[in-house]
């Protein structure tokens, strides 16, 4: 609750996380006149956000994204009173993040020796985030998008048959070995340490099931569970053993929506992020329909650049604009601006997120009557301006 | 032999060898770029005819050497032999849309000279704005400018480009587009554009410069009498794109004249009437991009077309029109850099071939080059230079090498490690695809 009156302002919230975004607000009133006076005017401001989880989601495996980057994009999140940073911080690619228990992962899965997140990097980027009100969700996407896994731990993936031979090359993460789940046991006791917040991000997208299939043992463990030719039933029985292993640590999951639609048994708290573009308000509906939360991010693909002013469409987008009960609706906890690193590193970063992602944090923080794009538009173009 | 230096003696010098002097000369048109360069044991010549050719072979020999894991520099014996496919290689900024400061030019300049462009098309003023600081007539930018304090160049800005590309072998050719793309010329000069009615009454809007008083062409002669002083280039782009008809025809003097004339309904009688009388005064030869050439085709002989328009392979069309037609051209349809897309978009403008069209020997030799366009409605300086580079180096290949030179792996290769090469230069050049280099961009 902001109160501009003279002589004094009073900005009265009631948890710091409040000041904050009051703080935001309070200084994006301060304005210039002519003669260089700063002035605020006369201003009786009551403010929530409408979804409580508004997110960015930022890809430092496909590039590293040096330090200075991620800090200098969490102070233009804290403008945008965007509150999550989803840091996808490994993938195929690369293994920046420099675990204690397991060193070789990014000694021999990083790009370079020099392109890495050292423990004490990573506790900057959360106290750093924490000093802004923003919460650090680190995703360690498994079984697919393991790649650079495999380089600094042996016998984690699955290596691929063809005509009774290992080819040499490697698939997902093994399902059926116990070693798999040893080491993801220990690797997640360390990340539910190293993170605070309560939530971690296990992936589980896009698994290519076509090594798997090639794989003798990997065969025989089908045959032995009874999942006859149905691999989604094996990733949800990899998934799941995932999900115990991180609850028992007592941190809450986010998933890929695959995880949901191949059907794995979810923890009710279990939140599902929603990021295939095809039809994406039926899976709203499926995902609530089933009680789970979601987090809605297929419309937001920010790293899909166009020519012209693509912020529109995004602005556009109402999240909950999808066939349910009010109930389900209210399962819709936010959304994410995701900037996959395919073709983005702190070359374009800044000037490919913002101001595009502004529009995006609009719509998670503002009624959802707040529509007008040539008022959005006027809006926008100053906070550009500030923001430069 | 005795006097042999040993292959352990460090390489310490290139000999440059250049035939004709001409420090102090500007680039043009018809300047040789051929350049030769050999690196042999003990030493390491670069010969070329003109100090042009001579930049060109620097660059090359800067990108030949490499550095070892213990950090020593070598180079590979080598025996280069090098000129360019077409003597026009350009790049268009647009300093109206947005204004660029003036480092974000020279930048521009350097890393233009890295990728061996040689002409900088600087599409100075627009609609939005008019930065540019006219001595002949001042309130133009002081009326026309974003801030005519703050974005504006000066008399003095516009040297320091000049020279700057100069010392790059780098041609400055300023384009002073009209009757069109001329609304922020109005506030300086009241009466030059063409007020636009609502009916009976004029609407308090304006369209394209005014073609039918005589104020318009003493106005228009004087001002590029002082550009073509102002920019020694033997040529100057009059623009003449995108001229909308209608306010033309809403007003009733124009409507008169154009009986008078007996131009009928056919407007664009009227834009070659402009063009005629606005362009033909100028001294220097014009470059025009393409409808003005459909629809003024008494153009002096020795315009140069620039081909724009890019309705899906259409250009290729057109490009066989305008050389058969006799006149030299440029491309630039399918290299408009400011089209973004998701995804590896160099591959499409690196496969571009200028010559792909139905037309005789002499018609192909018509193809002066092409040019890269950045057009400024969503680029200014936060952007520019990632969304320039390295895109624009397969433009630079695609107008320098040769036509067999085309396949896309070897390019990638070659090309994203010259991206590392421009981010060890310090170029805020973005990635091709995933990966990294052993110098990344620090951020911010």
């Amino acid at each position: 609750h902001l109160t501009v009156t003279e002589p004094v302002a009073i900005l009265k919230a009631s948890e710091v996380w409040g000041a904050l975004r009051g703080l935001e607000t309070f200084s994006q009133l301060v304005h210039e006149d002519d003669y260089g006076s700063f002035l605020v005017n006369e201003s009786e401001i009551d403010d929530f956000p409408r979804f409580a989880h508004r997110g960015v989601l930022l890809d430092t495996s496909r590039h590293y994204l040096p330090l200075k980057s991620i800090l200098e994009n969490l102070d233009a999140m804290a403008f945008n009173k965007f509150n999550v940073l989803h840091w996808h911080i490994v993938d195929d690619q690369s293994f920046p993040y420099q675990s204690i228990y397991f060193p070789e992962l990014s000694d021999k899965g990083a790009y370079s020796s020099n392109l890495i997140y050292t423990p004490t990097d990573v506790r900057l980027v959360i106290e750093y985030a924490r000093l802004r009100g923003i919460r650090v969700i680190p995703e360690f996407d498994t079984p697919g998008h393991t790649q650079s896994w495999g380089k600094g731990q042996k016998d984690l993936l699955t290596p691929c048959y063809n005509g009774g031979q290992p080819t040499g090359s490697f698939g997902p993460v093994n399902p059926v070995w116990n070693t798999t789940y040893d080491f993801m046991t220990k690797f997640f006791k360390e990340i539910s340490s190293v993170f605070p917040d309560e939530f971690i991000h296990l992936g589980g997208d896009e698994v290519d099931f076509s090594c798997w299939k090639s794989n003798p043992e990997v065969k025989e463990f089908m045959k032995k569970q009874g999942f006859g030719k149905d691999y989604a039933k094996l990733e949800s029985y990899y998934v799941q053993n995932i999900l115990d292993i991180v609850s028992s640590y007592n941190k809450g999951q986010m998933v890929w929506q695959e995880v949901f639609d191949h059907k794995a048994q979810l923890k009710p708290d279990t939140v599902v992020q929603v990021w295939m573009a095809n039809n994406y308000a039926r899976e709203l509906s499926s995902v609530t329909g089933a009680g789970l939360t979601a987090v809605l991010s297929a419309p937001w693909y920010l790293d899909y650049i166009s020519y012209g002013q693509d912020w529109k469409k995004y602005y556009s987008v109402e999240p909950l604009n999808f066939p349910g009960s009010e109930k389900q609706k209210k399962l819709v906890i936010g959304g994410e601006a995701c900037l996959w690193g395919e073709f983005v590193d702190a070359t374009n970063l800044t000037p490919r997120l913002w101001p595009r992602a502004s529009a995006v944090g609009e719509r998670l923080w503002s009624s959802s009557n707040v529509t007008n794009l040539q008022d959005a538009y006027n809006r926008l173009t100053n906070h550009r301006c500030r923001m430069l | 032999a005795e006097n042999e230096p040993s292959w352990e003696t460090p390489c310490a010098e290139l000999l440059v060898y250049v035939s004709t002097p001409g420090c102090d000369g500007f680039p043009s048109l018809d300047s040789k770029e051929s350049y030769k360069l050999s690196v042999s044991k003990g030493s390491m010549l670069l010969s070329a005819e003109t100090v042009w050719g001579a930049l060109r072979g620097l660059e090359t020999f800067s990108q030949l050497i490499g550095r070892d894991e213990n950090g020593t520099y070598y180079i590979n014996e080598t025996e280069i032999v090098d000129f360019p496919r077409f003597p026009h290689r350009g790049l268009l900024l647009d300093t109206s849309r947005h204004y660029l400061p003036l480092r974000a030019i020279l930048e521009t300049l350097d890393v233009m000279a890295y990728n061996k462009f040689n002409v900088f098309h600087w599409h100075i003023v627009d609609d939005p704005s008019f930065p540019y600081e006219s001595s002949t007539f001042p309130e133009l930018s002081k009326q026309g400018a974003f801030n005519a304090m703050t974005h504006v160049y000066t008399a003095s800005d516009v040297r320091t480009v000049i020279e700057h590309a100069r010392l790059r072998g780098i041609r400055v050719i300023a384009e002073f587009d009209t009757p069109g793309h001329t609304l922020s010329w109005g506030p300086g000069a009241p009466g030059l554009l063409t007020p636009c009615y609502m009916g009976k009454a004029p609407s308090g809007a304006y369209g394209p410069i005014n073609p039918i008083v005589n104020s318009t062409y003493q106005f228009v002669t004087s001002l590029f009498q002082e550009v073509s002083t102002v920019f020694p280039d033997f040529f100057l782009h009059l623009g003449g794109d995108e001229v909308d008809f209608t306010c033309w025809k809403s007003n009733p003097e124009i409507r008169a004249f154009m009986t008078e004339m007996g131009f009928g309904e056919d407007y664009k009688k009227l834009e070659s009437f402009y063009i005629q009388r606005g362009a033909g005064n100028a001294s220097v030869t014009a470059l025009i991009p393409c409808p003005v050439f459909t629809c003024a085709p008494q153009l002096r002989p020795d315009t140069i077309i620039h081909v724009w328009k890019d309705n899906r392979m259409q250009y290729l069309k057109e490009m066989a029109n305008v050389t058969r037609a006799g006149y030299r051209a440029l491309l630039s349809a399918p290299w408009y850099l400011n089209r973004i897309s998701y995804g590896q978009d160099w591959i499409e403008a690196y496969k571009v071939e200028p010559l792909r069209f139905e037309g005789s020997p002499e018609q192909k030799a018509l193809v002066m080059g092409g040019e890269a366009c950045m057009w400024g409605e969503y680029v200014d300086v936060t952007n520019l230079t990632p969304r320039l580079w390295p895109r624009g180096g397969a433009v630079a290949e695609r107008l320098w090498s040769n036509e067999t030179v085309r396949d896309v792996q070897d390019a990638y290769a070659r090309l994203a490690e010259f991206r590392c090469t421009l981010l060890g230069r310090g170029v805020q050049a973005q990635p091709l695809y995933v990966g990294y280099c052993d110098h990344e961009f620090g951020g911010v």
